[in-house]
Parts: structure tokens; sequence; C-alpha cells
């Protein structure tokens, strides 16, 4: 039998990791990858909480953070190909665009 | 026993391969690794008893979203890469936060209070199966919720489509891609006037 802070400690280290991740990459794609990693962690939470608790309802959020992660990873590769079309000669250092 | 070592395999899989992930080059590696990261994920999920998350986990994560990412990375080509100013000036810095609210995070792990018993003990979940007891909770209590996810992802197919699609005054990738109509040029000329 394996304690339910075993998995909160997983989960709590993998955030960290997408954090760290985010924080430090400058690729936009592995940025958006390690996006992933934190709604990872935030899953393993969830699903733990669900079995240890009796409950089916974190299992069901799960599920519906997996269908947000696929639409984010949809609309966010779309915007990095858009990015990339619109900027392609050039060798990107900033994209402050946005930011008048 | 058993299930202790899988849970420690797994653990040290996943954040290995999680480290590896966001600390890798080439980013092609880094997809991989995130791939291994969710089978391990998928193992984890069996040892809480959530053998459709672990199928789901596989085939939307693994099967469907990475691979989306390596068509990208496919598309946009390694040489140049997009890249953006990182949110913080040092690379240590980011790394330090990260590692202080891990350190947080884990010092206040303790003090949760676990909430009250829901009405799925692993009994039940046992004799309806997993992906039963699932959808009759999907399907029942969170019917609203059901309808509304079925709608973002219908909002991300066309907001992707919108995205990626190629604009009309830009010239096609390779030469005789794609003709373009006179019409469609008639109206980059008057687009490129108003610029």
């Amino acid at each position: 039998m394996i304690p339910l802070s075993w998995y909160m400690a997983l989960a709590t280290i993998l955030f960290c990791i997408g954090v760290c991740g985010f924080l430090t990459r400058r690729n936009v794609i592995v940025m958006l990858l390690s996006i992933e990693l934190m709604l990872n962690g935030v899953n393993i939470n969830l699903v733990a909480m669900s079995y240890f608790l009796e409950s089916m309802r974190g299992q069901v959020f799960t599920f519906f953070i997996i269908t947000v992660a696929a639409a984010e990873a949809a609309i966010g590769l779309g915007i990095a190909i858009a990015l990339y079309r619109s900027r392609r000669t050039v060798h990107v250092d900033n994209l402050n665009q946005l930011k008048g | 026993m058993l299930t202790q070592l899988f849970f420690g395999y797994c653990a040290l899989m996943i954040i290995m391969s999680g480290i590896l992930a966001i600390s890798l080059r080439n980013p092609v590696h880094c997809v991989l690794m995130v791939l291994v990261m969710f089978l391990h994920m998928a193992g984890l999920y069996l040892t809480l008893n959530a053998e459709f998350l672990a199928a789901v986990q596989i085939i939307v994560y693994a099967g469907a979203v990475l691979v989306l990412y390596l068509f990208v990375l496919f598309l946009v080509s390694l040489r140049d890469e997009i890249r953006l100013n990182p949110f913080v000036g040092n690379v240590w810095i980011g790394r330090g936060i990260a590692i202080g609210l891990a350190l947080a995070l884990i010092t206040v792990l303790p003090s949760f209070i676990p909430g009250e018993r829901g009405d799925w003990p692993l009994a039940a979940v046992r004799e309806v199966t997993h992906t039963k007891a699932m959808g009759l909770e999907l399907y029942t209590t969170y019917l609203l919720a059901f309808e509304i996810a079925g709608l973002i992802l219908l909002v991300a197919v066309i907001g992707g489509l919108v995205l990626a699609r190629r604009e009309q005054g830009q010239p096609p990738d390779h030469e005789g891609d794609e003709v373009v109509p006179p019409a469609h040029r008639q109206l980059d000329n008057n687009e490129e006037v108003r610029r």
C-alpha cells in the first residue's frame, strides 16, 4: 500500500520541473511541453486523491484536464506555426510585438 | 511490496525523464522524453486503479498530443526554431524559483487534511468496472461540464485551423505549390495599399 503523501510529493516535484522548464527554456515548443508537465503533475494529484477519498470526482476532473490540454496544444502549436510563418527569414530573438 | 517497487520505478522514471525533457537541447528529444514520462504515468494510474485513465493517457496524450507536437517540430525547421526571451533573465534564477517552490510545497504537504469520503469505494468500482463507473459519473453528475468540454474541443479545432491557415498575402512555401487565383491577387494588392 502506497501512502497518499508519496503521490503528492511526486506530483509536486513534477509540477516544479514544469515550472523550471517554463521559466528557463526559450523554445516556444519546449515551453508548451513544460505546461504539459505541469498539467500532468496536477493529474497525478487528482487521481491519487480520488483513489484515497473513494470518489470519482478527481478522475472526472483529470478527464477534463486532458481535454483542455489537447485544446491548449492545438491552439498553442497553431500560434507557433503562425509566428514561424510571419517571421521566417529573421532569427527571432524577441517576439515582443504584443507589448505595444 | 511489488506495488511499492513499481511505484518507485515509475516515479524515478517520471522525474528523470521530466528533467531530461526540459534540459535536452534538441526539441525532438524533449518530446520523446515526455513520451517516456507519459507511458510511466499510465503505469502510475494503474497502481491507482484507474485503468480507463491509463488508456486515455496513452491514446490521447502519447498518441495524439505528442504526435501533434512532433508534426509541428518537423514543420518548423529546427535550424531557426522560434525563440522567446525567457521570463527571468538568469537561468539560475528560474531554477531557484522552481526549487524554492518545490521545497515550499513539500513542507506544506503534511498539513493536508483529507475531506470526507465519496460514494465510490474500491469494491464498488471493481464490481461495475472502472470504465462504467466513470461513465456513470460523467454522463449524470457532470453532464453539463462534459458538453462544455466538447464545445472547447470544437473551438480548439476551429482556432487551430484559423491560426495555422496560410494567409493569402504570403507567398506559398514552395514555388508552384499553389496557384493564387486572380481575384485573390487583387485582394492582396488592396490590402497592401491599405497598409
